[in-house]
């Protein structure tokens, strides 16, 4: 990094005196992803890929409004103990997030970041919570594998073949509980005498990265420069080192943008290794006929809750970075012959005692 | 011997155009605009002519030969119709055949519903 | 790394295509349903039609059987594999037409099944036409000294 470059490090990063808890979360999955490495861990599984909906676009709202309520079920609270809701999605103008909400009744904050949606919701709710400005917010995010191909490729039942770069938008909803870390909880959920504490020390929003890469079936490859930006200004404005971390998830890279990341770092003789994982490699296994893996604003957000979070919990991993990624273009700007800008934006969660 | 021609030439009409895709990394919508546009080239001078004599099916069934209908239905109506045909000669041949295409998708929209 | 290197990078790391699998599945599979189109004109050739008059029942017959496969869900599983074998033939067409004209019926007959129908299928339509256009004018110029 430049000197430059390093005076704007700064900006961005965000540290958190009084934590934020991360107290809770629900992940809901459809039947490819269960079919995958994480199958047995996520906590409700959709076999039907309309969902007994007329369109996909409705069975992606059952997503996100099915992980909100999972959520508040588990929690043991009702919609009207939380203060906002922080949410996502792929489609349109937000819709599902949009009309999920409608139904949901919390006060929503609609947030876009593609694929990058998981940490930047959970990132937002930390900060409306670090505020004062809610005591209690949930993040989520929902994509559909079927929806989005509607929205950014073709028809369905068109057939095109798949590129060794494309990546598998992940059929899934995720919502996560974010809580004022000084109060004690008062939800009625059951005290998990094995588990410790999940803190929101700090977060590092994005820069909008762009290094001219122009094909939507390769995001992973547009990707990777906004994953190793903001994990290099983390880094620095928080002054921990790669050494310091259990785990570092990016998601969506896949097979492609994966070695692209370490090669980014390496060249700040930034070596993570074996605790550099990401969630688009994942998710899947490598016979599911993923290509180079998952994507999705639900990807992340899947293995966020499904195996991350919870190896956290019982103590497995100690302080993990989540940095999600996401390709903010659409496919008009792409057939007007425009590069895919891309973001990334991380948080940092530790487990206490 | 015209099956096996029709199997031999189309297989490879097919297989030029893939090979074309993976490698110049066009999108299958640009190859197919492609694949017609050649046809209709090849057709209007002489060329896709013996071709369709000797393969049959395997030069009028993928693209290309739809590309030389449009065109060999367009340079026949000529002596009948005048300068018309150059507009109304392209569809006469190839009507049948897309006319058909969205009478099949309409009906088949009423009853299906595309999965995964 | 600056753009342009990690651009070369980017391709570096790219898997390479399977070229040589999916040229041989696009000549099996393009072969094999042109081999069906021959099969349907032959069989029309015994009913009495001539070459001519076979032309337009046999690619009828091809759209109907692209449409079947579309709609039954086979035609895009075939596609992935075949590639170009699926999707140069006539009834890569239908499929064109067809997959278009079921997905969005969401958005109602006529502003979804009716206004995209040729979302596919409308680019090879209209630039088959507008090319036959040219050669046309020129075949049309150059009437009595080419045949």
């Amino acid at each position: 990094m430049s000197v430059q470059e390093v005076a704007l490090a700064g900006r961005g990063h965000l540290t958190f005196s009084h934590p934020p808890v991360l107290t809770g979360w629900a992940t809901v999955a459809g039947k490819k992803e269960t079919e995958g490495p994480l199958g047995r861990k996520f906590d409700r599984i959709v076999r039907d890929e309309a969902m007994g909906e007329r369109t996909y676009e409705r069975a992606e709202r059952q997503l996100l409004k099915g992980a909100v309520e999972l959520l508040l079920s588990i929690e043991g609270h009702h919609a009207t103990d939380v203060d906002l809701m922080f949410a996502g999605d792929l489609l349109d103008q937000l819709v599902t997030a949009n009309f999920a909400a409608r139904d949901i009744g919390i006060p929503l904050v609609g947030v876009y970041g593609a694929c990058a949606t998981s940490s930047e919701a959970i990132l937002l709710a930390a900060m409306a919570v670090a505020s004062g400005a809610a005591r209690r917010a949930v993040a989520a995010t929902a994509s559909h594998h079927l929806s989005a191909e509607r929205q950014y490729r073709y028809p369905i039942e068109l057939g095109v073949q798949r590129l060794p770069t494309s990546q598998w938008t992940a059929t899934g909803g995720a919502a996560f509980m974010v809580e004022d870390g000084t109060k004690e909880p008062s939800g009625k959920a059951p005290s998990r005498n094995d588990s410790k504490a999940l803190r929101i020390t700090c977060a590092t929003v994005g820069r909008v990265q762009d290094y001219g890469l122009k094909d939507p079936n390769n995001m992973g490859a547009a990707m990777a420069p906004a994953a190793a930006d903001t994990i290099l200004r983390h880094l620095l404005g928080s002054g921990r080192r790669v050494e310091d971390y259990d785990l570092i998830l990016t998601g969506d890279l896949g097979r492609i943008g994966h070695p692209l990341l370490e090669d980014l770092l390496a060249e700040e003789r930034i070596h993570p290794k074996e605790r550099l994982q990401d969630a688009g490699i994942r998710l899947y296994s490598e016979d599911q006929n993923v290509d180079a893996g998952g994507s999705g604003a639900a990807c992340s957000a899947l293995v966020m809750g499904a195996m991350v979070l919870p190896s956290m919990r019982k103590g497995e991993l100690r302080r993990v970075l989540l940095v999600a990624t996401g390709s903010l273009h659409s496919p008009r700007t792409y057939q007007q012959g425009e590069s895919i800008p891309t973001i990334a934006h991380a948080v940092e969660v530790e487990a206490v005692e | 011997m015209t099956f096996l021609l029709a199997f031999l030439i189309g297989g490879a009409l097919c297989l030029i155009a893939q090979l074309v895709m993976d490698l110049t990394r066009l999108t299958p919508a640009h190859i197919l605009v492609g694949a017609v546009v050649l046809g209709v080239i090849l057709g209007g001078v002489g060329v896709y002519e013996p071709l369709a004599k000797v393969a049959g099916a395997g030069a009028t069934i993928p693209l290309p030969g739809f590309g030389y209908s449009m065109i060999t239905g367009l340079i026949q109506e000529i002596p009948k119709e005048g300068w018309v045909a150059i507009f109304s000669g392209a569809f006469k041949a190839t009507g049948a055949g897309i006319k058909a295409a969205l009478i099949f998708g309409i009906l088949a929209s009423f009853f299906v519903r595309a999965r995964a | 790394m600056d753009k342009a290197e990690y651009q070369k990078r980017a391709r570096q790391v790219e898997p390479p295509r399977p070229v040589a699998r999916n040229a041989l599945f696009a000549f099996l599979v393009g072969g094999a349903i042109c081999l069906i189109g021959q099969g349907v004109q032959t069989a029309l050739l015994a009913l009495g039609y001539s070459t001519e008059t076979a032309k337009a029942p046999t690619a009828v017959f091809m759209v109907f059987l692209g449409a079947v496969f579309t709609a039954t869900g086979l035609y895009d599983q075939l596609t992935k594999f075949a590639g170009m074998g699926a999707s140069l033939p006539i009834t890569g067409f239908a499929n064109a037409v067809v997959a278009p004209a079921i997905e969005f019926k969401n958005e109602g007959a006529v502003m979804g099944t009716g206004a995209r129908i040729f979302q596919v299928a409308g680019p090879v339509i209209a630039f088959g036409l507008l090319s036959a256009f040219v050669v046309g004018v020129v075949r049309f110029a150059l009437q009595g000294v080419w045949p």
